[in-house]
């Protein structure tokens, strides 16, 4: 079957040839590995870049496919930095107070050490003890499964509690905003163990590494790319059989799908799960390249903004949401970013960093109404073009 | 004879006056040495006998005295209310109240200490409290008040007698109940004063008998008899150890344990060949070896001695470590403590009516926000992520019309209309120009005004600034109905129980009463039948939406009034509104202000348990609701059958 | 003949309006039963009730040679139990081909697991016979919102054929239909009846009197009559309830 799931999908090999034809030119032209016309902080942008697509890939999965628009994959999304942070950060500070008690005459006790950490990561809100959810911290491996279980866990009982009451549509949205919402709000506050909202910080700093950060933002970028391309090729599999088929009949018509014995609830809160899922495992990338994470970055608003993207780029297609979340967020950062040029008017000068966001909502309006299939609407187009000749 | 009689008198009389000057100044010389060299501890004789003599002018002489206004005449030593001005002197005679002009060097003025001084205004205050004018009456009340004293009590139970005013004699015969908890002279007197107030609600109370229950923490061996012993402190749960041995050590117990940290600095300054006390200093990484190596220095004696756990455990077994009650009187503690219960269990009853009424005003508050929502997600299925911004966009009309007019309350007459028009105008407009075509398409739909939501958010910023814009509330908003010392409301809420009472029944007035309210409930129910029978369901829809974002505009001003106004307003209230419209149940009324009243309540009393933390009120509050939906999924007041729909 | 489905004494009330009132009603396991009844009378309600769609206010559902309670099951878990339903409207999926849908409806496991691991391989032979039977060989792979109205209705039929149910319950299948596509219907309709049991919601008489089996007449949501067509049509209290009184 492997040939022909292949040629049933041109659009994915397109899709893997430029992903990878992408990353070997950016490692050509960066810093680290060739002729450094790439910078590292431009390379750093393209590789959070990349974890937003996969992450967009996994929104529309679940809103494009399955219908169910979900304002909480952000959330999950920066759980997993969350949890791959709490390890960063960990072994982070142990390095650094290992090397600052080295010189004291008496060895420190492990009780003095893991003050010393505790005290050094949680003095900002005023505490010098582990919480518990701390426990695992030390282990990159223990800590890696919770980067899948926790945003896993949390999707399975919400997804569970939400679908078997059979909440749907815009209910579904509303409730999954509150959910967000409680997540971000329980984050914000000190005593909620990661900080409040402080978050976890200097995670760009990899632990026992001494390579230039030039070099990881590389190592960064490929880890990107390799889970973008086989996010990709997953959710294509998962998508292109049966499965699909019945995911899309729910989208379309829930009650017969569900008249034809399929047990409807079982399918969404797989989709939710396995979806809440990848976005975790795109957050526990993303985050390293950023360097900090805290609340602000989960509420509700970010979860809106990947609906955006997908919608921009085009809902019920894989690489549509890679298009609208790598056009729209690298837009974003150009314009806020002060690059773009203001446009004087003589008696106001239009800034881009106060007009972008006006302008964005309003195209996203446009957007809705008259191209509701956003950008990968175009490649339809062209399409129909080349059969019409 | 008679005249004869008269003159003898006279003369009688004379000689008395010659002896001294007057009543008054009699006592005082028959004092004076003590008013001389006046000392807290020996002056009460003298100022005994001058407030008790009865006489008017003792009252005036004791106000200058207390004040430093009392002269004493070198040439005879006769006692004058004195006023100096740059040299001279203005003497006058504290019984007649005869001036004689003369120069300071003349006389000597009288200053006595402080304590003296509180001894005088003690005594001073019998004759505020029976003083004419109601006004310095009160004011001594006050100042009984706070700050009372034994010496008050027998003065201001004898005042109660003559007092006329009514309200003043309750405050009077009040305040001697509260003196006679401290300072009644039997303890069988104090106890009866304190069970008299039990369950009275007033704060004085309550200060009053707090000092009552003040404890000192006591370490010793055995408890010493007639100890009146407020509890006995068990190790591990109301003290810790550490606490525990603190304690001791400060007591004089026991000798001070040194800390780890001051343990390996002893240890850093005792290091010898790269050994201390014979461990090798790479070993000493665990607590145990630390101790033994400290064990070997303090055996050689070159260190304080290590005081081991086993006799931390003696010491804390052989003492006793104990709270006593600084006042003596056991019955008088435990009648206080009843006392206190009762008044608390009376203080948690009103704490509940004064979180009833909380809760009332935020679940009108959220009602005022949601109203809109309910109509156009409930009665058109529209959800309108930018309702919060109508309602930013109503505030911030707030306060640009009290830009332009400075009367508040004015302004506000003008903004509350301005605010409907302008948001309902956006409405219509959003309606028009995006809802109309979406239709059917509730996730575009929410999608759509979400864009609006952030463009409005944003151009409000771009407008305003991103700093908070005051609309402040008219004058006659300012305060608080106060019922009791734990219950009071402000103003400015019972204003928006008001404004929400009044949008529920214009809302029900409109929906019930008017063309446009059946013909919206028309349109509800069968669009297609109601466009058949002459209905226009695209003029209703966009007057509903307009309704609706009106409303918005309304309740923004009413939010302005006490939250902040900035470009986030609306965010800070949009969860919410949904929240409410989706318990309360789509499309009725009824639901959303039973939502509301769920909402504001539970938040309310979320809060209450958790005082501290209002992130974390809210963020229960919402796993309440998730976990709600598990049960009733409709909402609370859920329709039934086909009308529900699916 | 032993019997498939027995509904007994069942009651359901939409906001004190009683839908279905102590309605009873069996059916057995190779039957063909025609249900008619004026607007309002619950035909839908019953059927909402048997598909688990609607619970009851009180009364029993009882399945199959096991005696089971379809009450407290989910619609899915009816369905897989053998009961299938075709709506009033033509539901088929409209982004998907014919074949797909067809597939979808096919009787292989439901669960998530055994879809995700689901390859056609020899049911691609399965799904073009059955195709071939409702006529749609030829628009196999035609997305299926781009098929004529009663080639969706056929397309539906196919699907319950698909799923090899034992009780099929239909509604309203001959509604705009041509003469010629409902005599299809018939045929189909009384074919599939050899072999299991099959429920028809109908309005219209002509197509009842044409698949020739007994009628029950639902009244106010309960029986007012049952026999053959000619015996109900001739009960008073029918033709009072149908000509209003």
């Amino acid at each position: 079957m492997g040939k022909s799931f292949l040629k049933n999908h041109p659009t994915m090999l397109v899709f893997l040839a430029l992903l990878a034809l992408f990353t070997l030119a950016i490692t050509v032209f960066s810093e680290a590995y060739g002729s450094g016309l790439v910078s590292t902080s431009f390379v750093k942008t393209l590789g959070k870049t990349l974890c937003l697509c996969l992450v967009a890939i996994a929104m529309d999965v679940i809103w494009g496919y399955a219908g169910i628009l979900s304002l909480g994959h952000f959330a999950f999304f920066g759980l997993g930095g969350y949890m791959i942070g709490m390890w960063l950060m960990y072994e982070r500070t142990k390095e650094v107070v290992l090397r600052s008690l080295e010189n004291q005459t008496i060895p420190p006790t492990e009780t003095e050490i893991s003050d010393a950490i505790a005290t050094q990561i949680f003095g900002v809100v005023g505490s010098s003890d582990f919480p518990l959810i701390w426990s695992f911290a030390h282990s990159l491996t223990l800590q890696l499964i919770l980067v899948v279980a926790v945003p896993g866990i949390l999707a399975l009982v919400f997804g569970w509690l939400a679908f078997r009451s059979r909440v749907t549509g815009v209910y579904l949205s509303i409730l999954t905003q509150a959910m967000t919402l409680a997540l971000a709000l329980y984050l914000f506050q000190n005593d909620s163990g990661l900080r409040g909202n402080n978050g976890l910080s200097g995670l760009q700093n990899l632990p026992h590494v001494t390579a230039p950060q030039s070099e990881i933002s590389m190592w960064f970028l490929w880890a990107s790319a390799a889970a973008l391309g086989f996010g990709y090729v997953f959710f294509t599999m998962m998508l292109s059989g049966k499965f699909g088929m019945v995911v899309k009949g729910i989208r379309d018509n829930e009650q017969r799908v569900r008249f034809l014995g399929y047990e409807v609830e079982h399918y969404k809160l797989f989709l939710f799960t396995v979806t809440a899922i990848v976005a975790a495992v795109a957050g526990a990338l993303y985050y390293p390249q950023a360097g900090i994470i805290n609340p602000a970055e989960i509420m509700p608003i970010a979860s809106i903004y990947l609906a955006v993207w997908v919608a921009i780029g085009g809902r019920g297609r894989l690489y549509g949401a890679v298009i609208g979340a790598a056009f729209v967020s690298l837009l974003s950062t150009w314009f806020t970013g002060g690059q773009a040029p203001d446009i004087p008017l003589g008696f106001y000068t239009i800034s881009w960093v106060d007009w972008w966001q006006v302008l964005l909502g309003i195209s996203f309006v446009l957007v809705t109404l008259y191209a509701p299939k956003g950008i990968g609407g175009l490649f339809d187009l062209l399409k129909r073009k080349e059969v019409q000749k | 004879m008679k005249r004869l009689l008269f003159a003898c008198l006279a003369v009688l009389a004379w000689a008395s006056v010659g002896h001294a000057e007057g009543p008054l100044q009699d006592i005082l010389q028959e004092h004076r040495a003590l008013i001389e060299k006046p000392s807290r501890k020996t002056i009460s004789p003298a100022i005994d006998d001058i407030a008790s003599s009865g006489l008017d002018q003792a009252q005036r002489m004791m106000q200058a005295w207390e004040a430093k206004n009392l002269w004493q005449r070198a040439e005879d030593g006769l006692f004058f209310i004195g006023k100096a001005q740059g040299q001279a002197l203005t003497l006058t005679d504290v019984d007649t109240g005869e001036e004689i002009e003369t120069e300071k060097s003349a006389a000597d003025q009288l200053k006595p200490n402080a304590g003296v001084r509180r001894l005088i205004s003690s005594a001073l205050v019998q004759f505020q409290l029976s003083d004419p004018n109601e006004a310095r009456r009160l004011d001594a009340l006050e100042s009984i008040a706070r700050r009372p004293e034994a010496e008050h009590l027998a003065p201001l139970q004898a005042s109660i007698e003559g007092e006329e005013n009514r309200a003043i004699r309750a405050r009077k015969e009040r305040l001697v109940k509260l003196l006679s908890i401290a300072f009644a002279e039997t303890p069988e007197q104090r106890v009866e004063a304190i069970n008299g107030v039990s369950g009275d609600l007033n704060l004085e109370v309550r200060a009053a008998l707090n000092p009552l229950l003040a404890t000192t923490r006591k370490v010793t061996d055995v408890i010493p008899a007639g100890e009146n012993v407020a509890k006995i402190m068990r190790l591990g749960e109301d003290i810790t150890r550490d606490e525990a041995y603190a304690a001791l050590v400060e007591a004089g117990f026991a000798t001070k344990r040194l800390t780890p940290a001051a343990i390996k600095d002893i240890l850093a300054a005792n290091i010898v060949d790269g050994q201390v006390g014979g461990v090798p200093v790479a070993d000493l990484d665990t607590p145990e070896a630390r101790d033994e190596a400290y064990r070997a220095l303090a055996a050689a004696d070159t260190v304080p001695p290590f005081v081991s756990a086993e006799e931390v455990d003696e010491k804390l077994r052989t003492h006793v470590i104990y709270d006593a009650y600084n006042e003596p009187n056991g019955d008088v503690t435990k009648a206080a403590q009843s006392a206190l219960k009762a008044i608390d269990l009376n203080v948690g009853l009103n704490q509940a009516a004064d979180l009833g009424l909380d809760a009332l005003s935020l679940a009108s508050i959220y009602f005022l926000a949601a109203i809109g929502l309910a109509i156009t997600f409930g009665v058109m299925g529209v959800i309108n992520m930018a309702h919060g911004e109508f309602i930013m966009m109503g505030a911030y009309t707030g306060y640009v019309v009290q830009q332009v007019i400075p009367n508040h309350t004015l302004s506000l007459v003008v903004a509350l209309p301005l605010a409907f028009i302008i948001t309902f105008a956006a409405g219509v407009a959003m309606e028009r120009l995006v809802i109309r075509k979406l239709y059917h398409r509730p996730l575009e739909t929410l999608l759509a005004t979400f864009g609006i939501s952030i463009a409005l958010q944003q151009l409000a910023k771009n407008i305003f600034g991103t700093q908070a814009r005051p609309l402040t509330a008219p004058g006659w908003l300012d305060g608080a109905w106060v019922l009791n010392d734990v219950v009071s409301i402000s103003y400015i809420r019972i204003a928006i129980f008001v404004l929400a009472l009044c949008f529920l029944f214009l809302f029900l007035f409109i929906m019930k009463k008017t063309r446009l309210g059946l013909e919206t409930r028309a349109v509800t129910q069968n669009p297609r039948m109601a466009s058949s029978m002459g209905i226009n369901p695209d003029k209703v829809n966009m007057l509903t939406f307009g309704l609706g974002s009106g409303i918005a505009g309304i309740a923004g001003v009413a939010i302005g009034l006490f939250a902040k106004v900035t470009s986030e307003l609306g965010n800070d209230y949009i969860v919410q509104s949904f929240m409410t419209v989706v318990v309360g149940g789509v499309g009725n009324i009824w639901g959303t202000l039973a939502g509301a009243a769920m909402i504001g309540t539970l938040q309310k009393g979320i809060e209450w348990l958790n005082p501290s933390n209002t992130l974390a009120a809210q963020t229960f509050m919402i796993i309440f609701i998730i976990i709600f939906i598990q049960f009733r999924p409709r909402g609370i007041v859920a329709l039934k059958g086909r009308a529900a729909g699916d | 003949m032993s019997t498939l489905l027995e509904v007994s004494g069942v009651s359901v009330s939409f906001d004190g309006f009683k839908a279905i009132n102590n309605l009873s009603f069996q059916i057995g396991k190779a039957e063909l039963r025609a249900v008619i009844g004026p607007n309002g009378a619950g035909k839908t309600t019953f059927m909402d009730i048997i598909t688990g769609k609607t619970k009851p206010d009180e009364g029993r559902v009882i399945w199959g040679d096991r005696s089971i309670s379809l009450l407290g099951m989910s619609e899915a878990k009816i369905a897989q139990q053998g009961v299938c339903r075709k709506f009033q409207k033509p539901t088929v999926f409209e982004d998907q081909s014919v074949r797909d849908n067809l597939m979808m409806a096919l009787k292989r496991g439901r669960s998530v697991w055994d879809v995700l691991k689901y390859r056609p391989g020899a049911d691609n032979a399965r799904l073009e016979q059955l195709a071939d039977e409702i006529g749609l060989l030829s628009e196999f792979s035609r997305p299926s919102g781009e098929l004529s109205h009663g080639q969706k209705q056929w397309l539906e039929i196919g699907m319950l054929l698909a799923q090899d149910p034992q009780l099929l319950l239909v509604d309203e299948p001959a509604a705009g239909m041509t003469p010629s596509e409902r005599e299809h219907t018939t045929n189909l309709l009384v074919e599939a009846a050899k072999t299991r049991a099959v429920v028809v919601v109908e309005h219209d008489m002509e197509f009842i009197r044409r698949l020739n089996c007994k009628v029950t007449v639902l009244h106010e949501g309960s029986v007012l009559a049952e026999g053959s067509l000619d015996h109900v049509t001739s009960n008073q209290e029918v033709i009072d309830v149908y000509l209003g009184r």
